[in-house]
């Protein structure tokens, strides 16, 4: 019956986390109005999560593109149907691959640095500091944090999905001959901007998810080396089970 | 002796973290105006009692006044006012690491003053000035030693001008010289600003050359109380050990084990 | 400060990539592409029995080239027909009247479109204009259904009356 002690009570804790993660999106949420006062901290915070993101972003969309691109034509050459390769590839990636893998790839890296930036600040006392003079460091610092990583997001799918379809086509049309002017047409008969839509609220939601998920547990890590090195490692693994759970609520919400 | 009112007003105050007592019935009055060193012996909470002075924590019972406002009723937006009229130095010196010195220090002034850029960077100019490294405005806090960044931090603990200054552990890791300048800091900046220091240390020699008044903590309570001549002859036995810096004494050598020669003989069984 | 101006710049860049990606995304790989808002172009309509799976967006063409595209679908309570919307360039303003249009399938899994034939009238089509002459998209269910009721019918014709006749399925007409 111990088991089922445990079970509970690491149920219990779960919720309990749950709701303190919750309680500080709706701390930061509150301060965003005034937050967005210091518009130069925002910016500085979008180039932080966003552009020193691109690179990765970018290398793996073309990538992921290249290999929807080559196993999407092997499959449907079967049915004699490779002009649906630009459809196929724009679908999925837009839809699901876009969003999902930016996200995870986003935990990664920007989710990461968010953490360990505020773990740091938290452990050299510098969030204290802020405390003492005055300053709500929710509103200083992490706010910005949150704000760049939530505007950064949908950017840097876009941008992935875009490179990927690029990627498709390099493949498809330049590597394997599938006829250009199909490859586009289909793909612009097939794909709707319902379809772009639904992509680019995903990436909004994980955008949110991830940007939390990094600025909670940096700020309330505890303030040694191995608890900031604990905090980052949280952030990815949350962020990751988070996205992918958002990713089938969200899928099934827009079917 | 005219009695001003004490700037901190402790009383009966009880503390526990995660059930253990850190405080039990505590009463400290903090003079205004002087230099007061609290100390004592490793984990006996001065980092708690400064946590709860400065509204970090709220203690579990008892009554603590600050500048006359009662810590227990504050809310947020009093605790930050309040916390305006203070200053505290961080053991590590917690400056913001993506500022420049000249930044950090113009930090309070920017966030929460209207003044013009001329007379902000005036006003920085003269407390780094007062702390030796004005000519040190352009750097980063990573180019900082220990003592400098320290100093730095005093600068801008000091640019709102406060009415009490608090120093956590303010020696930790310092050589002697730059030990010197902050004992030094600490008692000019008293003096010529007309502040109430609060200094939080374990270093005996040094503190007692520049406060007016000693606190030593020990268990929970205040175990001594006076001016630091009197502290050396104080009738304790752990005042004796404190200030002795004795090896052994009410607080033992040993962690508590069971006996030695029933450990050493037993049958050899790892723990 | 110098280094923020940087810093501007690079994230507006970064901003400016995100927007130009979103915008490659919407117009290009989606049929409400740019030459849809801005071209002169006039509609017509043709009604079908069946238009099968065709979707808006669909694209018409002529001797295999694209000329325009389904913007809408409807359907004819009257007549129990499926009435297409077809938009079609202002540039193609001389398809006679009488043409023809039929609903083909690009590939063996492809999506439908609509193939216009000429015809040989001396009117051409305007806007507001209808197609009077088409063909209904080509239901597989339906083929295999004739299929196998000629296949039957066959094999009833060279054997003994037989009781066994494969239903044919029903298609309202």
């Amino acid at each position: 019956m111990n088991t089922l002690n445990e079970l509970w009570q690491s149920l219990i804790d779960s919720l309990v986390r749950l709701g303190a993660v919750v309680r500080f999106l709706l701390r930061m949420l509150v301060l965003i109005p005034s937050s967005l006062l210091r518009f130069d901290l925002i910016v500085a915070q979008i180039w932080n999560a966003g552009a020193l993101s691109l690179v990765i972003i970018m290398l793996s969309g073309l990538f992921v593109g290249m290999v929807l691109g080559l196993q999407g034509f092997q499959l449907l050459q079967r049915f004699g149907s490779e002009e649906a390769l630009g459809v196929a590839a724009a679908i999925g990636l837009v839809k699901e691959l876009g969003p999902v893998v930016t996200a995870l790839l986003f935990a990664g890296r920007a989710g990461t640095a968010l953490a360990s930036e505020l773990g740091l600040m938290r452990a050299t006392d510098q969030l204290s500091a802020m405390e003492m003079m005055a300053v709500d460091p929710i509103k200083h610092v992490v706010v910005p944090r949150f704000l760049g990583g939530v505007i950064a997001m949908p950017l840097l799918a876009a941008i992935f999905s875009a490179i990927g379809i690029y990627g498709a086509q390099l493949i498809g049309v330049q590597l394997m001959g599938v006829d250009s002017g199909s490859f586009w047409s289909q793909m612009r008969a097939g794909v709707s901007l319902s379809d772009i839509n639904e992509g680019i609220v995903k990436s909004c939601m994980y955008g949110v998810a991830c940007s939390l998920i990094a600025v909670y547990q940096g700020y309330y890590a505890t303030p040694t080396a191995e608890g900031v090195g604990r905090a980052t490692t949280r952030t990815v693994v949350t962020s990751a089970v988070a996205v992918l759970f958002l990713d089938y609520l969200l899928t099934a919400a827009f079917l | 002796m005219n009695q001003a009112l004490p700037i901190v007003d402790i009383r009966n105050l009880s503390y526990a973290i995660g059930g253990r007592p850190v405080f039990d019935g505590l009463d400290m009055a903090i003079p205004r105006g002087k230099v007061t060193a609290v100390m004592g012996p490793s984990g006996t909470g001065k980092t708690t009692l400064l946590r709860l002075i400065t509204g970090q924590v709220h203690a579990d019972g008892g009554a603590i006044e600050v500048a006359g406002q009662d810590m227990r009723t504050l809310k947020r937006k009093g605790l930050y006012e309040l916390r305006r009229r203070m200053g505290m130095l961080f053991q590590n010196g917690a400056l913001l690491t993506d500022l420049t010195v000249f930044e950090n220090v113009a930090f309070p002034l920017r966030e929460h003053t209207d003044l013009p850029e001329r007379l902000i960077r005036q006003l920085v100019l003269t407390k780094l000035q007062a702390v030796g490294l004005r000519g040190a405005a352009g750097l980063m806090p990573s180019e900082l030693s220990g003592g400098m960044s320290r100093r730095v931090a005093l600068a801008r603990a000091i640019v709102m001008d406060p009415e009490l200054l608090i120093y956590d552990e303010p020696f930790v890791g310092l050589d002697p010289i730059s030990m010197g300048v902050i004992l030094r800091l600490i008692r000019r900046l008293n003096d010529t600003l007309g502040l109430t220091s609060i200094v939080v240390s374990h270093d005996v020699e040094e503190i007692s050359t520049v406060s007016d008044t000693v606190f030593l903590l020990s268990g929970g309570k205040v175990v001594a109380k006076g001016t630091p001549q009197e502290l050396r002859c104080y009738p304790s036995e752990i005042v004796r050990q404190f200030v002795g810096g004795l090896a052994d004494g009410p607080v033992p050598f040993h962690y508590p084990a069971p006996d030695y020669f029933a450990e050493l003989l037993a049958p050899g069984e790892a723990n | 400060m110098r280094r923020s101006n940087t810093l501007n710049l690079g994230t507006g860049t970064f901003v400016a990539l995100g927007f130009a990606a979103l915008f490659f995304l919407t117009t290009q790989t989606t049929n409400r592409g740019l030459s849809f808002g801005g071209t002169p172009h006039y509609d017509v309509t043709a009604k079908f029995d069946n238009i099968g799976d065709l979707r808006v967006g669909a694209p018409v063409s002529m001797a295999g080239v694209e000329i325009g595209r389904v913007v809408k679908i409807d359907f004819d309570t009257r007549e129990y027909k499926a009435v297409v919307v077809l938009r079609l360039n202002a540039k193609y303003n001389q398809i006679p009247t009488d043409s023809d249009a039929a609903i083909y399938t690009q590939g063996l899994l492809g999506g439908k479109f609509i193939g216009l034939t000429a015809g040989g009238a001396d009117t051409y089509l305007k806007d507001k204009g209808q197609i009077d002459f088409t063909q209904s998209a080509f239901v597989l269910e339906t083929l295999i259904g004739q299929f196998f009721a000629n296949f039957a019918k066959g094999q009833s014709a060279s054997t003994a009356p037989n009781a066994d006749t494969p239903a044919t399925p029903e298609k309202a007409k």
